[in-house]
């Protein structure tokens, strides 16, 4: 009998080896409490290939060098969770900050990291419905599977009921079946692509509000600096990051602090620094 | 704690909802139809009530309207639970005073999101 592993167990040779694939091609580590995951996360993929156990996948991936198979993997085991206003208040939050940030002219935003695409789809739900520009949204994820689905913007029925209120399922949505399709006016404000925070050059023009929420933790430290430099980087000098509910940039960037404007956000530090230089000049 | 009126003719679904329910802290009690319900919401007014659509002796969205003319003493949040799972449907029972609207088979994170936007979890 083949039994699954225990929560806290070490991941087997496989489980390590899958885990080595996933930190070479994302930076994130699995979390000491998460390892045992592995075997949950894998298993969908091995019934798709028809494969029994996950030593037979680790062996294909060492002959083959499959590099398609290599990325389904990873996809495998990333952590795609989300649902549609997540932290609705938050979220609200967010897109009130850039309104006022932003008067007048077109708005830039960045939902980094964004799995299957429900938090920048919540974003242009609201600015579509408070009226005015439409913003610039761009919305990438290291799963190239990931913003396939985003782009198609076809959602289960579990999918839509997870945060998002019925009267916007009415207005956004159509559906057949248990199958939900967002309207095109959303998906097609958004420029969707594929992105790796770690590697890849960070998109220019300098955002306005960029989202990074829930991801940074699975990188190590030295990695996690050198996103939120890049992320920073990517910021225009009066932008604003929102990271996850238990991520800072505390202890972990010289290069952002704490939004002394906007509550729990975060922006660049020589923006911060600025305006209390005309704070005390005004004093 | 708060209330929450389970309306289903399907002694399952009453059973699944209310462990789920009370796992998130709800006191519960359930009906077997609308006019059950009716009868109960007239005695103690839940602060929410998972409503079914098709039941035998008095449909949910029948349920509805008639809640709408007692003269209860607060107006509990409505939460229709279904597998009518069509826009026409969800259409009708917006528009017939339901606050929000789940398909069925649901579970508890679906029940638990549903219940924190009519600002009752």
């Amino acid at each position: 009998m083949h039994l699954p592993p225990r929560p806290g167990a070490r991941p087997d040779r496989a489980g390590q080896a899958f885990a080595r694939l996933l930190e070479a091609r994302t930076g994130q580590r699995l979390a000491a409490d998460r390892a045992w995951r592995v075997d949950t996360a894998i298993r969908p993929l091995l019934a798709r290939m028809g494969l029994s156990h996950a030593d037979e996948l680790a062996a294909r991936l060492t002959e083959t060098r499959d590099t398609m198979l290599e990325e389904r993997v990873v996809d495998a085991l990333l952590n795609q969770e989300t649902s549609f206003f997540r932290d609705a208040g938050v979220i609200e939050g967010a897109v009130e900050a850039v309104r006022l940030a932003t008067a007048g002219r077109r708005p830039r935003i960045w939902s980094a990291a964004c799995a299957t695409g429900q938090e920048p789809l919540s974003l242009a739900m609201l600015f579509a419905e408070a009226g005015g520009p439409m913003p610039e949204i761009t919305a990438t994820d290291v799963s190239a599977g990931a913003i396939a689905r985003a782009r198609a913007g076809v959602y289960s029925q579990f999918e839509v009921q997870r945060g998002l209120p019925i009267r916007r399922l009415m207005r956004w949505f159509a559906g057949e079946g248990d199958r939900w399709t967002v309207a095109t006016e959303l998906t097609d404000a958004i420029a969707w692509y594929r992105h790796n925070l770690v590697a890849d050059p960070m998109p220019g023009g300098g955002f306005d509000l960029i989202l990074c929420r829930n991801v940074l933790f699975y990188l190590a430290p030295d990695l996690r600096e050198q996103v939120l430099a890049r992320l920073a980087k990517a910021l225009r000098p009066d932008g604003l990051l929102l990271l996850g509910a238990g991520e800072t940039v505390i202890g972990q960037s010289d290069l952002l602090v704490p939004s002394m404007r906007a509550r729990g956000f975060y922006e660049r530090v020589d923006r911060a620094a600025a305006a209390s230089r005309r704070v005390y000049s005004r004093a | 704690m708060k209330t929450c009126l389970i309306v289903d003719d399907s002694k399952v679904i009453r059973k699944v909802a209310r462990h789920i329910l009370e796992t998130l802290d709800f006191t519960v009690s359930e009906a077997v139809d609308g006019r059950d319900a009716l009868t109960q919401c007239r005695a103690s007014t839940p602060d929410v009530i998972l409503l079914d659509w098709n039941m035998p002796v008095m449909s949910g969205i029948e349920f509805l309207r008639a809640l709408g003319t007692e003269p209860l003493t607060h107006r509990p949040k409505v939460v229709f639970c279904t597998t009518e799972n069509g826009m026409a449907h969800i259409r009708t029972a917006i528009e017939a005073g339901a606050d929000e609207y789940v398909m069925k088979p649901f579970d508890r994170e679906t029940l638990q999101s549903k219940l924190q936007i009519v600002g009752v979890a």
